[in-house]
């Protein structure tokens, strides 16, 4: 679709046409994308760009693996080495991509179905080992692509498809799970946050070791229709009002509900060795001279 | 001082693709000064897109570019403009 992209030359306002700041960083010929009016996903992907830019890593060091699902599209509009990976094993390709290249920054975007239900034992195992990752986790509560389904975040009480008189089942609380599993870094920011979002992708990119971001995104076609929440504006609204900032907050209460404060901010920012310093230092010390060490 | 309204102006601007635009109306919502609002005409898919209602009240501070999900809309300040024109035509030379 020729009209979509911003080289033709339609001058709107009267002013010189410039690009927009998110466009290097996109596939322009895929664009515009498949997300429903107000979903909260090209919102995160917009802060991604701008966290690149900033962080003014080389772009050639720097892969995109997504799952299946919504947020899985992210790794085909992203103009940088990209794999859409099946279905949970965003995590698992991604250790693989960063063992074999370990001067790459690998980084996971996926959604909350495709990290924590179907590949919930690789994120665990990744972030036990530490593999140096940077897991972005969209959350919209639901499984969006395949029609609503209850999803491992599904707050009590909220309608899905499979669940018409309300969950009962017992949500996730994601950063508490990435925290216990022993991630380096994790935050949770909103879609209504995205100068916060932005500044902490930068942090992120720049950090070693398995990093966590959950981004809370509305999912305006299932999750807020079937519960009445309005509309994706509505939705952040209500992110703008119901979150409190708490920087290091114990990640044990940081859960989300239907209702009352979405806890957001940095929880765990620590040091621990990376899979690879490990392993390098564990078998220089076992097998001295003999062994080489291996990448970083 | 008088009691005249001070004489605002504009320090930014926004562009606006209106064929992308799903009419999420985040840029609307999240401005910070207010000064964008929906067109009156439909694009192609039948969204009413975002205009600049207010031209007078834009810093040009970006951060509807930053919310739009759709990457339609995004603003810059005038001191900007130029530069990035510059820096967009060095990287498309064919335009």
């Amino acid at each position: 679709m020729s009209e979509t992209t911003l080289n033709d030359d339609q001058d709107l306002s009267g002013l010189p046409l410039v690009d927009n700041p998110v466009m290097p960083y996109l596939r322009q010929e895929r664009i515009p994308h498949i997300w429903c009016p107000g979903c909260g996903i090209g919102t995160t992907v917009n802060c991604f760009t701008r966290a690149l830019e900033e962080a003014a890593l080389d772009l050639d060091k720097v892969a995109i693996v997504s799952g299946i699902g919504c947020t899985g599209r992210v790794a085909g509009y992203l103009n940088l080495d990209s794999f859409h990976t099946t279905h949970g094993r965003a995590i698992p390709f991604a250790t693989g991509l960063k063992l074999a290249n370990p001067d790459l920054n690998v980084v996971v975007y996926s959604g909350d179905g495709d990290l924590f239900a179907i590949g919930g034992n690789h994120f665990m195992h990744a972030a036990r080992r530490n593999m140096d990752l940077l897991v972005v986790c969209v959350n919209n509560f639901t499984y969006g692509m395949t029609g609503g389904q209850v999803a491992p975040t599904t707050p009590i009480g909220a309608t899905q498809t499979t669940m018409p008189f309300g969950n009962f089942e017992n949500p996730a609380s994601l950063p508490f799970l990435a925290d216990a599993a022993g991630a380096t870094f994790v935050a949770r920011w909103t879609v209504f946050h995205v100068r916060q979002l932005t500044r902490c992708f930068k942090e992120a990119l720049g950090k070693k070791g398995f990093r966590f971001i959950e981004i809370m995104a509305p999912c305006p076609t299932l999750f807020l229709r079937r519960n009445r929440l309005g509309d994706g504006v509505d939705m952040v609204r209500q992110y703008k009002e119901r979150s409190v900032l708490r920087n290091g907050a114990d990640t044990k209460e940081v859960a989300v509900g239907m209702e009352g404060d979405i806890v957001v901010g940095t929880f765990v920012d620590r040091e621990r060795p990376t899979w690879l310093e490990a392993m390098n230092s564990h078998f220089s010390s076992v097998l001295g001279d003999r062994y080489r060490t291996y990448g970083g | 001082m008088s009691d005249a309204t001070p004489v605002r102006k504009a320090k930014g601007t926004v562009f606006v693709q209106p064929e992308v635009c799903k009419g999420c109306s985040y840029c609307i919502e999240f401005c910070p000064t207010d000064c964008l609002e929906f067109s009156r005409e439909f694009n192609a898919k039948g969204y009413h897109f975002p205009v600049l209602g207010r031209p007078e009240d834009c810093t040009g501070c970006g951060l509807c570019g930053l919310y739009c999900p759709d990457f339609a809309i995004f603003g810059m300040r005038f001191k900007d403009i130029e530069a990035a024109k510059a820096a967009s035509l060095a990287s498309h030379p064919t335009r």
